[in-house]
């Protein structure tokens, strides 16, 4: 079946669609990681958008129940140059067309994938549209334009639970899947769902946390009554200007100088809490081989990347706000740190999942600075 | 950390002479070095014997020692030279080895020499298996189960709880050499000894078998501040228990979940840092267990590797230039990435498209080898292709290979029709043998067996590939059958008929196959293609996945909607590479495009390179302006010229490959440089050369062609036995043999009518005792100008690629080398040569003969220039582009004072079984020289760059042939007054004795024991002279030959060779052998 994908500056692809039979808008990015399709497909962080892998074969390993990074897929299209109808892996359990189709997800296939990426690396992310029920390029264009795109909106609350929760699952290792977590974590933590990926609560867990994940809407107040030794700002999808419910209530939360870390979204609104400001990237940063110079260490991270939005520089405070690391392809703030409240964040993905560990020390990090704050 | 400023002098270590195991990616990797350390400022010295690489050209290095790679010679480079560091981890398994050797005996510690790169406890570490093992213990990276042993108690205790499978893994060797696996306690006995004496340090690994399980590797780089990036995955198609250099290989990775790839990579890290290699890249493999994951690290090897070189062409990356930089202390950080110029080389390249490597092989040299594929590599060379999709970067691949493949042809069924056959019991058989026993051309019969029906399951069952490799072959088997099915979709020529057409190439089917696919000429599939606009474009390799703009035109073509080739609009000329190295076509054709690319570039021309050996520097993407990293294909190159539009394509510089390619090319249109088409048909035809030679008033040696065995004969009695006979248009003597009977005459015609079905068969009178002579030379058209003449030491005969040779001749008349001359001018004039000639010569009684002349780059080019100092290449390069000789000021032949010696290497210890008998067929992989201002010197260096380990007192072995004895009675003499003792068989023994050689008689093998080969295996003997003569003495002297190879006793099978190396010994004897830089000889 024959699928279009157009973008709202009047270029189009023709391909063959895949998944769900449909249309969807959304901003067209691409993502350059090799593998980790699946936890790119359940990242809350990717709603709105619509993705294409830059690698031209996906679905090689099929699709599993435990590589997941929340309950269901969550971005608006996926775009590939060749799925993979017959998958191969020990853990594998259905086809990536299968898994599109009972998500629902609108996907096209059998593009010039390249093509399309060096087009947003020029000319920027911008709204797209699939579709194989509307196959003519002009229509599709115009519909493209009328599309929202993701500046200004708060697509936050599209993704957050709508009730407190607790996940209880450790670090992934191989022979045990999921760990089994100890009964008594010792750091009480609050996380905020801003759209927060599960891999990043594993990781919490297995470092000693208790943690309940609250809705992005509560309030400072509601979150203090939790009596918590640590705040977590998760990742998230979308545009951080329009959130001044969440901006607010972080400012509250720093004033209680309880140590705060915050991923992706977390740290760019930390970061807007602190006095800064963000700025939409050209066409973002999506994949998992971002090199992160961390000041501190002088060391170089290959890091898990995933935002469009990122913290302008120059509008930090430097008397309150360091910035810690550094993207090296583009000199870009990628981490900031309080100077004398216990508060940092990374707008990279420490969690990984998909990605390198190396950045894995920013969750003792955070662990030292809540027992040093109870000490 | 910026660089450091306390080295000034660098060493680097070269691989040496190419074998299997270790090819030219060394090259690639220490021509990047010297490079990237030049660059820098520091003064590099370099040791390498092979003469055949860049990295040895004189301006590469401040000083080159084309010398032996020895820990003796590297020692007396390191006192004369006295270098701040060295460096070992570019120059393969045969500098590292060299390195630890010098160092283990203090001499860097004494000269107060730096080990940079990796440090002698990394090493050791790394390369030791116990200590590997370890450290894997230490850091909790699982190995599979495994025990030393250094003896045959050891061996059996150890087996008790591995297992069988087992594998076993000699210490310290290169390739696997003498590994194996053994499914039984009989073959484990017998391996485990082999693999205990083909160690250096006695000493095996035996480990339990991962067979089956799937293969991973990572290049892994580390700075000097303990930043670690992987550059790339690779994931191999045959699953472990193939070599990997023996395996279709392919990357990125395509079965591993995030979560899997990240335990090798987190375990790639831990132990780069645990083994402690201070910089550059290393090469880890892994196994997994495809049932449920279980990753076990198979081995490290701390230095660039051939992996790593294909790693690097495969992603954009270089490896060992940043290695080296890496080396001196810059962190990745402070090195630009040069194709996207604004990131840096911290960073791991993604890359959108697929790459594939395949092996070459050559096993129709070695007709009694053992072609199943196991832990010992076996592949002379590779060819790696990219496509967007495996199935076309799979497609492409195959027909790279250059073995008159285009695709999946059936082995089993007719085609195109022939499909729905039930197969034969036989067939299925067969079938199923060839999945089970990996062999070269298993690939093939894997597509035979979904043609015959079986599931993917079935086959992988069989063979143990990976599901998701087998599921697009039978995908390619599907679609091959519509492609038969549909044809009728063409003949309208309409947008359906362009669907079609297109969809097939997108799956990287060639027209070739399409053509046969639709019983049509490939011809016309290219017309239909062209009339339909059905056209490849070129994407970037650009490192990153167009996340940035690539400014390097490194390029591989794919059929999608955008092209980025870009082509500019300047003088440009391209040039064919050669392909994938085989056996007769190796890094010397390497060699010459290179120099063509740097020499037109000089000259002011952007270059454009084709060719699809990831091996090569010509691949290396700034060697030329623009490099297409495509088939050499009629088909790719068409479609490369057609973007292009080059002012003039070289083909003569890739060899046999780019050569076949002239006539076709020229037919449609594109502009051949140099010698033209006509030309090279007017030698190599051999009717249209006789007609030549009688013109000019030449001899050849009687000849005639047959098309028949009964027209053989009838040649064969006029000319009178011994004969050569030949298949024609064949390089490296492929099937050549010499026959003495007309009996030999019709079993050789049995085979090589199968060899080479369409061309006849060239018959020349054997030449017994003549002197072969090499001349390379130079012409514009107008003047000539001779390169080099080059004397060979073994006899006629014997192929001159085998035959070790002299520049300058060493015992020819001068007025022999002024006819040789005389004769080479005219027939360069005659055939009006522009750029390169090579013209093989026999000298017999007096009289001259011409055996071949070839007007193109031949294998001694590299040679010639480091023995003159004269780069031919590049001025035949300028000669084409049109630069006369005069106007380069190129005149007058240069003779140099000091001799240079050539010697070929041979890959017989690969091949259990095979005879190391040399003859017109060509064995050997690579070669080295020896340089001195003494013959005996000079082939003594050669020798000992081969490896052969020249006595300078004990036992001689000698056992010829009757004609030989009257003429090795004074090498004989010479070597028992210079205190050799003499050991010979019955007649030899008694001759000798008659004529004054004292020798004590031996028994032969079959004379009973003990005899002269427990002699051999017991070390009593210290070198072997063994001549032969017809098939039953042959293969009585085998066992002589054999086990002196496997005992590394020196071992020579020619008279010529004989005296030579009595030269050598007796020139050792008179003083040591001295280390002198190319630069200091040339000056």
């Amino acid at each position: 079946m024959k699928a279009v994908l157009a973008l709202a500056d009047g270029r189009y692809f023709i391909g063959k669609a895949l998944g769900a039979v449909g249309e969807v808008t959304g901003e067209v990015v691409f993502n350059t990681s090799l593998t980790g399709y699946q936890e790119i497909l359940t990242d809350p962080s990717y709603h709105g958008e619509i993705v294409t892998m830059t690698y031209p074969q996906i679905g090689n390993y099929g699709i599993n129940s435990e590589d997941v990074e929340s309950c269901k897929p969550f971005l608006s299209g996926f775009v590939v140059k060749e799925s993979c109808p017959v998958p191969s892996n020990f853990r594998s359990e259905m086809s990536l067309d299968e898994y599109l189709k009972m998500n629902n997800i609108v996907a096209i296939e059998g593009i010039d994938t390249r093509a399309l990426v060096k087009h947003i690396r020029t000319r920027g992310a911008q709204v797209g549209i699939i579709s194989s029920t509307d196959t003519d390029p002009q229509s599709l264009i115009e519909k493209a334009k009328q599309a929202p795109g993701l500046v200004g909106r708060d697509l936050v609350r599209e993704v957050t639970c709508s009730e407190p929760y607790r996940f209880e699952e450790g670090v992934w290792s191989l022979e045990d899947g999921y760990a089994k977590l100890a009964e008594n974590r010792p750091y009480k933590v609050v996380a905020y769902d801003f759209g927060i990926k599960r891999n990043i609560l594993r990781n919490l867990n297995s470092a000693g946390c208790d943690v309940t994940v609250v809705p992005a809407t509560t309030s400072a107040e509601e979150v203090l009554a939790m009596n918590p030794d640590g705040i977590f700002l998760s990742n998230g999808p979308g545009d951080p200007e329009p959130l001044h419910y969440a901006q607010d209530n972080i400012r509250k939360l720093l004033e209680k100088k309880i140590p705060v870390f915050g991923i992706c979204l977390g740290h760019q609104l930390l970061s807007i809490a602190l006095g800064g400001k963000t700025y939409k990237l050209k066409f973002g940063h999506r994949g998992g081989n971002q090199p992160v110079l961390d000041y501190a260490r002088q060391q170089v991270e290959i890091t898990s990347q995933n935002h469009g939005f990122a913290v302008d520089q120059t509008t930090l405070d430097n008397d309150k706000v360091k910035v810690t690391h550094m993207n090296l392809n583009d000199n870009t703030v990628e981490g900031v740190q309080h100077c004398s409240l216990p508060a940092f964040s990374v707008q990279y993905h420490p969690e990984a999942s998909p990605g390198p560990h190396d950045a894995h020390y920013l969750f003792e990090r955070f662990i030292e600075m809540i027992k040093k704050n109870k000490a | 950390m910026p660089k450091r400023h306390d080295l000034k002098k660098i060493l680097i270590i070269g691989a040496g002479p190419i074998i299997i195991g270790q090819a030219c990616e060394f090259d690639y990797s220490g021509t990047q070095a010297c490079k990237a350390l030049k660059e820098e400022g520091y003064e590099v010295v370099l040791l390498n014997s092979n003469p055949a690489t860049i990295m040895t050209d004189p301006d590469f290095a401040d000083r080159t020692y084309i010398e032996p790679v020895t820990p003796e010679v590297l020692a007396k480079i390191i006192e004369k030279e006295r270098p701040c560091a060295v460096l070992p981890t570019l120059g393969g398994q045969t500098a590292l080895n060299t390195a630890v050797a010098v160092a283990e005996a203090g001499v860097l510690d004494k000269f107060g020499v730096e080990l940079i790169g990796a440090k002698l406890g990394p090493i050791k570490k790394a390369e030791d298996r116990t200590l590997f093992k370890q450290a894997m213990e230490k850091i909790g990276v699982a190995v599979p189960r495994s025990g030393l042993a250094h003896n045959h108690q050891e061996a059996m205790e150890i087996i008790e709880y591995i297992g069988f499978p087992a594998i076993i893994r000699p210490s310290f060797t290169l390739g696997g050499t003498g590994g194996g696996i053994a499914y039984n306690l009989e073959e484990y006995e017998q391996m485990a000894l082999a693999g205990i004496d083909a160690s250096p340090t006695d000493e095996i690994l035996v480990e339990e078998s991962v067979i089956g399980w799937k293969e991973y590797e990572l290049e892994v780089m580390r700075d000097t501040a303990d930043n670690v990036v992987i550059i790339c995955s690779i994931e191999n198609f045959d699953a472990m228990g193939v070599h990997t250099g023996d395996s279709i290989t392919i990357a990125p990775a395509q079965t591993l979940t995030d979560k899997e790839y990240q335990l090798l990579r987190d375990a790639a890290l831990k132990i780069i840092r645990e083994i402690g290699v201070d910089t550059g890249g290393s090469n880890i493999q892994f196994g997994i267990n495809p049932a449920n994951g279980r990753m076990v690290v198979i081995e490290m090897n701390p230095r660039v590797s051939r992996s790593s070189a294909l790693a690097s062409k495969a992603t954009g990356f270089p490896i060992a230039k940043i290695a080296a930089k890496l080396s001196v202390g810059y962190r990745l950080d402070e090195i630009q990435n040069d194709i996207t110029r604004e990131t840096l080389a911290s960073f791991e390249p993604t890359i959108d498209y697929v790459v594939t490597k395949v092996p070459r092989f050559t096993f129709e040299k070695f007709p009694q080898a053992d072609a199943t594929l196991t832990t010992q590599m076996k592949s002379v060379g590779e060819a790696m292709a990219i496509g967007r999709t495996f199935k076309e970067s799979l497609q492409k691949a195959l027909r790279s290979l250059e073995i008159g493949s285009h695709g999946f042809e059936s082995r089993i069924f007719s085609e195109p029709d022939g499909y729905d056959r039930e197969i034969s019991e036989a067939e299925r058989d067969k079938i199923s043998h060839s999945l089970r026993v990996p062999g070269w051309d298993r690939i093939w019969y894997i597509a035979d067996a979904f043609r015959a029906g079986f599931s993917v399951e079935e086959v992988h069952n069989l063979c143990k590939v990976d599901p998701w490799f087998l599921s697009h072959i039978a995908q390619l088997v599907e679609i091959e059958k519509s492609l038969v099915a549909g044809k009728g979709k063409l003949i309208a020529k309409d947008a359906t008929a362009e669907e079609f057409l297109r969809e097939a190439k997108q799956f990287g089917f060639s027209d070739k196959r399409l053509a046969l696919l639709w019983g049509m000429k490939e011809d016309a599939v290219r017309e239909l293609r062209h009339e339909l606009k059905v056209l490849p474009v070129y994407k970037r390799v650009d490192t990153c996945a167009a996340e940035f703009e690539a400014f390097t035109p490194y390029l591989y073509s794919t059929y999608e909607s955008e092209c980025e080739a870009e082509p500019t609009d300047k003088r440009k000329i391209m040039i064919l590479g050669g392909g994938p190295n085989r056996i007769g076509q190796g890094i010397e054709f390497d060699y010459c495009c290179v120099h063509g690319a740097f020499s037109l570039s000089d000259s002011g021309f952007e270059t454009i390179m084709v060719n699809c050996n990831p091996e090569t520097v010509s691949t290396d993407y700034d060697t030329s302006d623009r490099l297409y990293f495509e088939p050499l294909t009629l088909e790719d190159v068409l479609s490369i010229v057609a973007v292009e539009k080059p002012e003039g394509v070289i083909v003569q510089y890739g060899g046999q490959t780019p050569l076949k390619l002239a006539v076709a090319l020229e037919k449609a249109g594109v502009p051949i440089i140099g010698t033209s088409p006509d030309a090279i048909d007017r030698a190599e035809d051999r009717e249209r050369f006789q007609a030549l030679l009688n013109k000019l008033n030449l001899i050849q040696p009687d000849n005639g062609i047959a098309r028949s065995f009964e027209e053989a004969e009838v040649i064969a009695e006029r000319i009178g036995y011994p004969v050569v006979v030949r298949p024609s248009y064949v390089l490296g003597g492929r099937a050549m043999e010499i026959v003495y009977d007309v009996e030999r005459l019709r079993n050789y015609m049995k085979f090589a009518v199968d060899a080479s079905p369409e061309h006849p068969i060239l018959i020349d009178k054997f030449l017994q005792h003549a002197i072969e002579v090499d001349v390379d030379a130079l012409c514009d058209g107008k003047d000539v100008v001779i390169g080099g003449i080059m004397q060979h030491i073994e006899e006629a005969g014997i192929h001159s690629g085998d035959s070790a040779c002299s520049l300058p001749p060493y015992s020819l008349p001068q007025e022999i080398i002024a006819e040789i001359r005389r004769q080479t001018i005219a027939l360069a004039l005659e055939l009006q040569v522009v750029g390169l000639m090579n013209i093989q010569y026999a000298v017999k009684d007096g009289t001259i003969f011409l055996i071949e002349v070839n007007p193109r780059a031949s294998r001694t080019v590299p040679f010639v220039s480091k023995a003159t100092g004269r780069p031919l290449a590049q001025i035949a390069a300028k000669v084409m582009a049109g630069m006369s000789l005069s106007e380069q000021g190129i005149e007058g032949d240069i003779i140099p004072e000091y001799i240079s010696v050539k010697e070929a290497v041979f890959p017989f210890v690969k091949f259990p079984g095979v005879d190391t008998l040399l003859g017109p067929e060509m064995k050997s992989t690579g070669e080295v020289m020896g340089i001195d201002y003494d013959f005996g010197k000079a082939f003594a260096k050669a020798q000992q760059g081969a490896g052969v380990k020249l006595p300078i007192s004990g036992k001689i072995f000698v056992s010829v042939k009757d004609a030989d004895k009257e003429e090795i009675l004074e090498s004989t003499r010479k070597l028992v007054k210079a205190g050799f003792t003499i050991v010979a068989t019955g007649g030899t023994a008694t001759y000798l004795n008659e004529n004054g050689v004292a020798a004590e008689r031996i028994n032969k093998v079959k004379e009973g024991r003990p005899h002269c080969v427990d002699a051999i295996k017991s070390r009593e003997i210290a070198m072997v002279f063994n001549t032969t003569l017809g098939a039953q003495s042959v293969t009585d002297s085998y066992s002589i030959r054999r086990s002196a190879l496997m005992n590394e006793v020196a071992y020579f099978t020619t008279v010529a060779g004989i005296d030579a190396v009595t030269d050598g010994i007796l020139a050792m004897l008179r003083e040591n052998l001295d280390v002198k830089p190319l630069q200091e000889y040339h000056t």
